[in-house]
């Protein structure tokens, strides 16, 4: 069984939590760039150069690039044949502590969902762990907002409702948000699976790089379309009206009950943050 | 679609000159407050109790920051959404504040505050955070120490950039910009 010391979890995890929060990937400002070329509206052309403007600022000063830098969500790929000395989670937890502390990083989580008083170090992080086999451990980190989280949301469909009603719920969440997300924003939907599955399948699609194809050409033209069909809506760079309401959707399906079909959508904004380090 | 330039706190006539869709460039003092400080100030101002600052013009920016850098007097502080603070806005409208700036939509009651005590609502830019620091000088918390980055601070500015999204005549900027780029 091979180990890996609990400092250099801490360690890795820790810059991976400022370098997501400060770094914005540069998947996302090619996107922009391309949507300001496109967009129609004057002011909406403003927020994208703003956009890249910040992401520069933020670059060089090494600055969070929002302010909400987010609760941690943290996804793990730990091989069968690999430990951490002291413990995978606790590791995991101190090292958001220092990046929050050492990279200057707002702390947005509190204790307790009614009683609401600030844990002060961002901790707990929100940890998915998947075993797999082979002895590397995969860890990646997701800062995530929570204006965009706000407005994302699961529903549970009934299998008649089929493709054309997956689609007409995507489009109806995103309208409903409206300016709240920051658009332009990533689009992260799961489809199928059960409840909680479909939900975590949404979140889990927002790492992919922008730009990337669907594996599955049936997915793959399902996303363009939502695509398409999202921009038409008008919300526009901020919800000031315009062509760029979104920069990517992604979708994740998943084998599912006979009696089922969920949809879940969830919602990053253009700082869709991530970064990951395989040890 | 005008620009202007404005001090804060406002006045009734720099209020009615603004329209929906204006650019603004705001420099002077304005305060921070997020929906946990919100909930407080109305509770002072149903006890009667003095407010931690003078809310008469006053602008009140729905951030909460990171933490400053050495050297930095303030970390990013992009807006939040605005949403979270709709209980509240009318009770501290009616009470002489006059300008709020965040992000997202509003509700049917502070729209109709908005017209009835002259007030307006500016929208900065969601996720531009470290940008929009540089345009704070000085940051100093000044109420609700306990409540972290959640604290009412007073923020010195200089041409702070937004854009007026909902103005004293009851226009909207969301609901123009939809109607005009909608293509579905």
């Amino acid at each position: 069984m091979r180990e890996i010391e609990y400092a250099t979890v801490v360690d890795e995890v820790a810059r991976l939590a400022i370098e997501a929060n400060c770094i914005l990937g540069e998947d996302i400002k090619e996107r922009v760039m391309q949507a300001r070329e496109i967009e129609e509206s004057p002011l909406g052309k403003e927020v994208l150069t703003q956009i890249l403007e910040n992401a520069e600022i933020a670059k060089r000063e090494m600055l969070p690039i929002c302010q909400d830098t987010g609760i941690a969500v943290v996804f793990v790929e730990m091989g069968e044949e690999v430990k951490v000395k002291g413990g995978l989670s606790a590791a995991i937890n101190e090292g958001i502590r220092k990046g929050y502390k050492e990279g200057y990083l707002r702390k947005s989580v509190v204790a307790d969902p009614l009683r609401r008083k600030n844990t002060n170090d961002n901790t707990p992080a929100v940890i998915y762990t998947q075993i797999v086999s082979g002895d590397k451990l995969k860890i990646t980190v997701m800062p995530k907002g929570g204006g965009s989280e706000n407005m994302s949301e699961v529903k549970m469909l009934t299998p008649a409702a089929g493709m054309e009603g997956v689609k007409k719920y995507v489009i109806d969440r995103v309208e409903r948000s409206g300016a709240n997300p920051c658009p332009p924003i990533i689009v992260g939907v799961g489809i199928g699976g059960t409840m909680e599955m479909c939900a975590l399948q949404a979140k889990k699609t927002l790492l992919r790089e922008i730009g990337s194809n669907h594996p599955d050409p049936f997915y793959d033209q399902m996303e363009k379309e939502l695509l398409e069909e999202i921009n038409k809506i008008g919300i526009g760079p901020q919800g000031f009206g315009g062509r760029t309401t979104a920069l990517a959707v992604f979708i994740s399906a998943f084998p599912c009950h006979i009696a089922s079909l969920p949809v879940a959508v969830n919602i990053n904004c253009h700082a869709a943050r991530h970064k990951s380090v395989t040890l | 679609m005008a620009s202007h330039i404005i001090k804060s706190p406002l006045t009734e006539e720099v209020v009615k000159g603004l329209k929906a869709g204006d650019s603004c460039f705001i420099t002077g003092i304005i305060y921070s407050a997020r929906d946990a400080a919100h909930k407080k100030l109305v509770e002072a101002i149903n006890n009667k109790e003095k407010l931690p600052f003078d809310l008469q013009g006053a602008i009140v920016y729905y951030v909460g920051p990171c933490p400053a850098k050495p050297g930095y007097p303030i970390g990013p502080c992009g807006p939040t959404t605005s949403e979270r603070m709709d209980p509240y806005t009318p009770t501290l409208l009616a009470h002489g504040m006059k300008g709020m700036i965040g992000k997202g939509n509003r509700s049917p009651q502070v729209l109709e505050a908005l017209k009835r005590y002259h007030g307006v609502y500016f929208a900065a830019i969601g996720g531009v955070a470290a940008l929009l620091a540089k345009k704070v000088k000085k940051y100093e918390v000044i109420a609700y120490e306990d409540l972290g980055p959640e604290a009412v601070s007073k923020m010195e500015v200089v041409d702070f950039p937004c854009i007026v999204v909902n103005d004293m005549y009851g226009n909207d900027l969301y609901e123009e910009g939809l109607k005009k780029y909608r293509r579905l």
